[in-house]
């Protein structure tokens, strides 16, 4: 088992909790939402022996004991600014050809920027 | 037999008045009316103290850029004579990269006074960032409620790198699926620790803001010779709005025009499992500056210091396309980038600025900061993932949830009035819903009322005779 399926005392790890299940849910929802359980997921530092899936307490940061599945472990951050966009790659050198052409043009509107 | 949530609902005045150490119902008046100034200044601290405990606090101060790129841009695109000159106080520039470090520097400063050991705050933006940050430099204990994920773990990226930042400054961040009952388990928190509750809506938090628009109205002054024509606001849950208000308000600053603006996601719901990934904003939408602005009540606090009818002059909304091509914009024209959300009011500020004269000057008072996730491109990239198709062509054709439309010429931007009558109305609708059955409102509730939605008391009795016909 790799050191991202099983979490040892101490490791840094993610859990997740059910927090409120269907029926107990506020009234009022959207059914798409009323019809799931509201879960929770929080990190810390694991306080015994646990494999993925299975119960696991941690101590979170401000040094509650919060216990559930255990998640992942030694979770990480993988959000990206993605590819470039094609509907926006253009806009910049279309709006500074379209700058250099209003200034170029306006000779009063050069003289309002004086001291630019 | 009363649920857990239910029985933790029912004991929500309790456990709200030990986690802000304050007692609103020094303030109530009658069922309707509460005496708004007096819970505004029960803090004590003076303006003067509030810029001493931000200064400190590594918050305030920020630059004020005029935007001559984005101005000529804009006069190239206008009838003559038009073209009002652009600013940008930026924000970014503030210690966790947002306005919001205003309003939890304010809130951390009484939670370390008042002796709480740590904070809790249920927000997925900014403000997370903010309190996260400010709780460390005062060496408190943090824990920050997110909306973060649908029901997949599938996570909006601009709240997933909120939670990279938040625990970066050693938060402890507590990421949940969709639905208001955050604010259940954000209370069940605050019942376990004891910790302060850094509401967005408290005083502390909105006095902290009144800094911004003190420091807009006194360095517009200095530059130009005279306040702002008209200061654009991005606009949620309306603490911007009205704390930036107030404080061009005290510094002076009484004609200058508040123009709120939010991003249209009409159509979408704030409650669904499957829109909360396609909306593509996790705020400055009017998902909350309308039902906010509505009934201010609905907040975390018992009474809400951010009452943003008593302020607004004009309420503008943008499409999402709209946006985030001023973002691109400003990014290749002026050399800043910065986060989506922040510049809603800049896209509006571009479209105001064509009708106002050249002489007139207008300010958008906020930037965010940007990096992986919470970047334009990023929520795109993210939406065309979500199945929201992605085109360029006539913003109008913008429709939130299924198409972001890209404006293919700055001439296509253009900002559109939200029916600020309809909100009044709608807000003492909601004022006489909240009062019990048969209550007839007084003479200084009407009083009060006409104070919230910034009209007379003729036009209250209006609103009253209309909604008595309606129903």
């Amino acid at each position: 088992m790799s050191d991202q399926e099983r979490a040892h005392v101490g490791d840094w790890v993610e859990v997740e909790r059910v927090i409120l299940e269907p029926s107990q849910r506020s009234q009022n929802l959207p059914p798409e939402t009323a019809d799931k359980p509201l879960l929770m997921w929080v990190k810390g530092f694991a306080r015994g022996e646990a494999a993925l899936g299975e119960q696991l307490t941690v101590q979170t940061m401000t040094g509650r004991l919060v216990t559930g599945r255990l998640s992942a472990v030694n979770p990480g951050y993988f959000h990206t600014f993605g590819k470039p966009i094609p509907e926006l790659v253009h806009v910049g050198a279309e709006l500074r050809a379209r700058l250099t052409a209003y200034r170029a043009g306006a000779g009063d509107a050069g003289n309002e920027r004086g001291g630019a | 037999m009363a649920t857990r949530y239910e029985e933790i609902m029912a004991r929500r005045g309790e456990i709200m008045r030990r986690a802000l150490g304050m007692d609103y119902s020094a303030f109530e008046r009658s069922p309707i009316a509460f005496d708004y100034e007096a819970m505004m200044a029960d803090h004590g601290y003076s303006l003067d103290d509030i810029k001493r405990i931000q200064a400190a606090a590594g918050v305030g101060d920020t630059p004020l850029l005029e935007l001559k790129n984005v101005t000529d841009l804009v006069r190239s695109i206008s009838p003559a004579g038009k073209g009002a000159r652009i600013f940008v106080k930026d924000e970014a520039a503030n210690l966790a990269g947002a306005f919001k470090d205003r309003r939890a520097s304010m809130s951390i400063h009484v939670a370390k006074e008042k002796g709480y050991a740590g904070v809790i705050a249920a927000t997925s933006g900014n403000y997370g960032a903010a309190v996260a940050s400010q709780a460390a430099r005062s060496g408190l204990n943090c824990i920050i409620c997110q909306e973060c994920y649908d029901s997949r773990k599938i996570g909006q990226p601009e709240i997933v790198e909120k939670a990279r930042v938040c625990e970066a400054y050693g938060a402890e961040v507590v990421q949940m699926t969709v639905g208001p009952e955050l604010f259940f388990h954000m209370l069940e928190l605050l019942d376990e620790t004891g910790y302060f509750a850094a509401s967005l809506y408290s005083s502390f938090g909105v006095s902290g803001i009144e800094t911004l628009g003190l420091e807009v109205a006194t360095e517009m002054k200095e530059r130009t010779g005279a306040y702002p024509t008209a200061v654009v606001i991005t606009h949620a849950g309306g603490g911007n709005t009205t704390g930036t208000a107030r404080g061009l308000r005290r510094a002076g600053a009484t004609e200058t025009q508040v123009v709120s603006a939010s991003v249209d996601l009409s159509g979408l719901h704030m409650a669904s499992d499957r829109d909360f990934n396609r909306k593509s904003f996790t705020t400055g939408h009017t998902g909350f500056g309308v039902p906010f602005a509505t009934w201010p009540d609905r907040a975390d606090v018992p009474r809400n210091a951010a009452r943003p009818l008593r302020y607004i002059d004009r309420y503008l909304t943008v499409t999402q396309g709209e946006v985030f091509y001023v973002t691109e914009a400003l990014v290749k024209l002026e050399g800043l980038e910065r986060g989506p959300a922040g510049n809603t009011a800049m896209a509006a500020a571009f479209s105001l600025a064509r009708e106002l004269p050249r002489e007139a000057t207008v300010v958008v008072q906020e930037t965010e900061y940007t990096g992986a996730g919470k970047h334009h491109w990023a929520q795109l990239n993210f939406a065309k993932e979500m199945g929201v198709e992605v085109r360029a062509g006539d913003p109008a054709d913008n429709k939130p949830g299924s198409v972001i439309v890209i404006p293919e010429r700055p001439e296509q931007i253009q900002a559109r009035d939200f029916d600020l009558e309809r909100m009044r109305k709608s807000y003492v609708r909601n004022a006489l819903h909240a009062a019990p059955a048969g209550y007839q409102p007084t003479a200084a509730d009407l009083e009060f009322l006409a104070a919230d939605t910034h009209t007379s008391v003729e036009r209250v009795e209006e609103y009253l005779r209309e909604l008595a016909e309606v129903s």
